[in-house]
């Protein structure tokens, strides 16, 4: 289907059900009971799973086919976000012009910074990717951020006024990022007993384009170019000594895997028209970086699943306090609850941290190929014990001849 | 006629005169070994043939086109293939797939964003490659990963890719290093076969006298950066200043 193979369409498929079925599959919990706060079905979080998706299967075309591991791709990000609000600055709040500009204007920027980056290899093309996405930053920040050119509206962070010339914004269109009309906060709440599911449209517009660009992530993973960026990986000098020309294949994937962060910046922005420097600080990098390699680096599923993997725990864990952790051990005796709550107390709240970077260094050591080598390993272990038992009695039946 | 010419090619690293004033000249479809002793520059007359290095003065003509300044990617292009000393294959991709890449080269040039076709639908390709692996009798581990090849498998593998362009000049680096004896004598069957077969000039670097002697049509004495003696193998063998070059080096 649609020129890939059995084992990619159903992997599209199955992405495809989930992402569309996420209202329902996220929030199993009843409202008000106890494990409520484990739900992250809200429209919100929701939209991160997928915009943080988005940035990283495109970081993964790079770091995952080429094995160049850019420490900046933040930048680009930051920049697509810049570009969709100034979209709704200059023409309207409607999200179509401003995540294609977003998407331009990334793709331009990369290119820029991977040409000079990509003269180098190894740590010293991440050390150039680092300062180029730094001095991004502290251009957002503070440079382009003064009376007479005021670009980014530094520490504030630029946003829609109402003097704004919007010339494009209807009288009657919505005041807020919309699609034709239809507002991206708009949220469809369906109860069913004491569950309550949310239907966002801002979440539904980012499901439809993750799965756009994740179809076409397979395509170039499947595709001779995605063969010649592994080549590029594995042994760039009998690349060159075979006729190739491994530069333009890097600088090619480098600007892709920055049109997709463009496309989440822009979508970013759609889904609150707000634009921040920090969100091009190096910090946003690393983040990247560590959702793709805790997914499985240079697999297809792996960077979405560590994405959700880490915004899930930085929402959801962020959120338990010491009053949540006492109503849980409130069955234990009183010394003993406080001190299990004293135990627990660091890894949780503004601790998430320890907790992400303990699992972190497990998944590095015992799993080096991320979330997904886990996910394979149990398949198989599960599938060998099926086969052990099988293969016994048809040996047997087995004519010697 | 010749089909790589040498010119007056001199290289100095610092204060080391790794090559003076080297001629050579390797006709079409023969056989050409280029021997001596460690540090006669062999290597360093190799890789300024591939582009690797800049001579500081000379010129290097294949086929009448100067090679000099050219990047490797664009020297393979006009027709000259490398096989190295330790096999280059792309480990971590299968046999097929290193098979596959240097017909897309051919096929595609140096760059192409192919980047929405499937490798399965490029029919061509793909037979391409699965006859040349045949041809190598490796069929049977076309999905193996690279690196997990025996030694002899891999530089199999590697001439393998190299052949797939039809490369006018072959030059093999110390093709039989660090070989067991059994693969060496594969390797200079193969090399026979090669020979035989096809329309190809080899030029090789080399070691081992049991392989030179056994592959070679012309052979070059390479001794401190200069050319020593050229000839036929039957002279080579029995010429003094050759056994000094060698005995020299022992003493």
């Amino acid at each position: 289907m649609l020129g890939l193979n059995k084992k990619d369409t159903s992997l599209l498929i199955i992405v495809a059900i989930l992402t569309l079925l996420a209202p329902f599959i996220l929030n199993p919990f009843p409202e008000g009971s106890a494990m409520a706060q484990f739900n992250a079905g809200y429209p919100d979080l929701m939209q991160r799973f997928v915009i943080f998706g988005i940035f990283a299967i495109g970081f993964n075309i790079l770091f995952g086919l080429t094995g160049y591991l850019s420490f900046g791709h933040a930048a680009f990000l930051g920049v697509g976000s810049y570009s969709a609000v100034w979209m709704f600055k200059l023409l309207s709040y409607n999200v179509i012009p401003a995540i294609a500009l977003s998407v331009v204007v990334a793709g331009l920027f990369s290119l820029l910074i991977g040409f000079v980056s990509l003269r180098r290899s190894g740590i010293y093309f991440s050390i150039l990717t680092l300062a180029f996405a730094q001095m991004s930053f502290a251009l957002a920040y503070s440079v382009l951020s003064n009376p007479k050119f005021n670009l980014t509206n530094g520490e504030t962070g630029l946003q829609v006024y109402a003097d704004d010339p919007q010339i494009l914004q209807g009288a009657n269109a919505p005041d807020l990022p919309h699609l034709f009309g239809l507002p991206m906060r708009a949220t469809y709440t369906m109860d069913v007993g004491a569950w309550s599911f949310d239907f966002n449209a801002g979440y539904y517009l980012c499901a439809v384009i993750m799965m756009a660009v994740f179809y076409l992530a397979i395509r170039i993973f499947r595709s001779p170019f995605g063969m010649m960026l592994r080549a590029v990986k594995s042994n760039q000098q009998r690349m060159n000594y075979t006729g190739l020309n491994s530069k333009p294949y890097t600088l090619a994937a480098f600007v892709i895997s920055g049109m997709y962060a463009g496309l989440a910046g822009g979508l970013m922005a759609a889904m609150d028209p707000l634009a921040g420097a920090e969100r091009m600080q190096w910090t946003a990098s690393g983040e990247v970086v560590l959702m793709t390699i805790l997914g499985g680096t240079g697999t297809l599923i792996g960077p979405v699943l560590g994405a959700g993997f880490i915004k899930y725990f930085e929402n959801i864990f962020s959120k338990i306090n010491d009053n949540v952790l006492h109503s849980w051990f409130a069955f234990l005796p009183d010394g003993l609850e406080d001190a299990v709550v004293f135990l627990i107390h660091p890894f949780i709240g503004k601790g998430w941290h320890l907790t992400l970077g303990i699992l972190f260094m497990l998944v590095v050591i015992y799993l080096p190929g991320g979330l997904v080598e886990g996910g394979q390993r149990l398949l198989n272990r599960f599938k060998r014990r099926k086969t052990g038992t099988d293969d016994a009695p048809s040996g047997k039946t087995e004519p010697a001849e | 006629m010749a089909i790589l010419r040498v010119k007056d090619v001199s290289k100095r690293f610092g204060g080391l005169k790794a090559l003076t004033d080297v001629n050579l000249n390797v006709e079409e479809n023969s056989v050409h070994a280029i021997i001596g002793p460690n540090g006669a520059g062999k290597s360093t007359l190799l890789n300024c043939l591939v582009g690797k290095l800049m001579p500081d003065t000379g010129s290097v003509l294949f086929d009448n086109n100067s090679v000099l300044g050219l990047e490797p990617f664009q020297i393979n292009q006009m027709g000259i293939s490398r096989v190295f000393q330790t096999p280059e294959i792309f480990g971590e991709l299968t046999v097929m797939e290193n098979m596959l890449i240097p017909i897309f080269a051919m096929r595609d040039g140096a760059f192409r964003m192919h980047a929405y076709e499937t490798i399965t639908n490029e029919k061509e390709v793909v037979e391409q490659a699965e006859a040349m692996l045949e041809e190598m009798n490796m069929a049977d581990k076309r999905e193996m990963h690279a690196a997990s090849l025996s030694r002899g498998d891999k530089r199999r593998l590697e001439i393998g890719m190299c052949l797939s362009q039809n490369p006018r000049l072959l030059l093999l680096d110390e093709p039989t290093a660090g070989m067991a004896r059994a693969d060496t004598n594969n390797t200079i069957d193969l090399l026979k076969q090669i020979k035989d077969e096809r329309d190809i000039t080899i030029a090789i670097i080399e070691h081992d006298m049991h392989v030179v002697f056994s592959l070679a049509e012309r052979i070059t004495v390479l001794a401190q950066g200069t050319p020593l003696v050229e000839d036929i193998p039957e002279n080579i063998r029995g010429n003094p200043k050759v056994r000094e070059a060698y005995l020299g080096e022992a003493a």
